[in-house]
């Protein structure tokens, strides 16, 4: 049985979190804001309280919509409403912008680092999906530009073997980008969802994937080999009745289980579901 | 603005307005739940994006087409362009939500939806008006705050 239980609250931030990321080794918590900052957060000791060490600012001119760590944990990429992807590096504890990732028309709404740290996916409102290599020395090349969604891109994420993009938009869809002779290509489309697909999702094992709406709804989605023996990914469970009000973020913990986050009424809501996908746990709390 | 979308607006009376049932003044811990003309008030002298009138005096909103769940946190406000092709939906839409957010406690969940058939994009506008992203990044744009906040002056 999972239980969800409040461990501390990070008070710092002067706006709405948008979003938060653990560091590959689960030592620092990035976070960021509508107040244009993110912050680095860190336990002071052992079970202890969590700090914040850094407050990464004067980058970004407008909300900072998400964070994503480089594999390696020495690099945070920050997407902003200001158009703009900024690369920061970690010496010790000094944190320095080491690189701005230009092009996106209007606001980077999602960050995502490939699972070697050799890619670095954009989306945009712009409803573009854009590819940067990361070269030696903290340069970034465009590498490809994808356009394919009829609407805003919502959310970017890798495959845990690297060889997928699974992007989600304002169109109701999500798209799945491979590599095909040094190009990019929208490998498949998948329909399903009544309303925005907020976010996405893998497994830790790489074979299946969820994805939340404003439709209320989740789904999971499995990969399987079609005819031709390619990989195929279809729907396979629809998971509804347990959220009222759009679902923003969705994750799958390593064990399996399934976490969620809604703009319930009243609350911010979090559920839980493993296995059959069976609701394990709900927390609402009133919001300050 | 140089060709009006609608030249004409058909303009009503500020209408008198009083409580339907009493409140209970009884106990003083005890807040009064939020209601339908609670929030009516709110909203009513919004001036349109585009005359000089109230969007009550232009029928674009009423007590009857907003539904609140005080308990729940639910708002419901539902509104009618005075033109099926309106282009000025969403920035009224915009208005509304801006108001009430600024009024309102946080706890609360507001949609804003155009009156079913009122307009001829109104699944579109609809969804723009209701997503949070979307919203918080157009109040970012300095242009479009100015033109909410100057709706959001009270008709003299």
């Amino acid at each position: 049985q999972v239980e969800l239980n409040e461990k501390q609250v990070l008070l710092g931030h002067t706006d709405r979190v948008w979003s938060v990321a653990w560091s590959p080794a689960g030592d620092l918590l990035a976070t960021c804001a509508g107040d244009k900052t993110v912050r680095i957060w860190v336990e002071a000791s052992q079970g202890g309280e969590w700090r914040c060490v850094a407050v990464l600012e004067d980058s970004h001119s407008r909300t900072v919509r998400s964070c994503a760590w480089a594999p390696g944990g020495r690099q945070l990429a920050t997407a902003s409403f200001d158009a703009t992807t900024a690369i920061w590096q970690r010496e010790g504890q000094e944190w320095e912008q080491a690189a701005v990732l230009e092009g996106h028309e209007n606001e980077v709404k999602s960050v995502a680092w490939s699972p070697s740290g050799m890619l670095v996916a954009t989306c945009s409102r712009d409803k573009s999906v854009w590819l940067w290599e990361s070269l030696p020395g903290n340069e970034f090349e465009c590498v490809d530009v994808k356009q394919g969604h009829s609407q805003d891109v919502k959310m970017v994420a890798w495959h845990p073997d690297g060889d997928v993009l699974a992007s989600a938009s304002y169109d109701d869809t999500i798209k799945l980008w491979i590599e095909s002779d040094d190009e990019w290509i929208c490998a498949q489309t998948l329909i399903g969802h009544e309303s925005t697909v907020w976010a996405i999702a893998f497994n830790a094992g790489g074979s299946h994937m969820v994805s939340c709406s404003a439709d209320t709804t989740l789904r999971v989605w499995n990969c399987q080999s079609n005819a031709a023996g390619d990989p195929s990914w279809k729907l396979a469970t629809t998971i509804t009745g347990y959220h009222t009000r759009p679902v923003y973020s969705v994750d799958w913990s390593p064990e399996g289980v399934i976490v969620t986050g809604s703009g319930t009424a009243m609350t911010s809501t979090l559920k839980v579901v493993v296995g059959s996908f069976d609701l394990q746990a709900a927390k609402t709390r009133a919001e300050r | 603005m140089d060709t009006l979308i609608n030249p004409a607006p058909v303009v009503y009376e500020r209408k008198e307005t009083k409580r339907h049932k009493g409140r209970s003044t009884t106990d003083e811990t005890q807040r009064d739940a939020i209601d339908a003309l609670e929030i009516f008030e709110h909203v009513r002298d919004i001036t349109d994006p585009e005359h000089p009138y109230s969007l009550e005096q232009l029928n674009v909103v009423s007590e009857d087409l907003i539904n609140v769940d005080d308990a729940k946190g639910n708002i419901m406000v539902q509104f009618t362009p005075t033109v099926q092709h309106c282009s000025m939906a969403t920035l009224i839409g915009l208005c509304i939500r801006v108001k009430l957010m600024r009024v309102l406690p946080t706890r609360f969940k507001v949609d804003i939806m155009i009156t079913p058939g009122g307009h001829s994009t109104e699944d579109q506008v609809n969804k723009q008006l209701n997503d949070k992203e979307r919203v918080a990044a157009a109040l970012e744009n300095p242009s479009l705050v100015q033109m909410v906040n100057n709706s959001l002056q009270t008709v003299k």
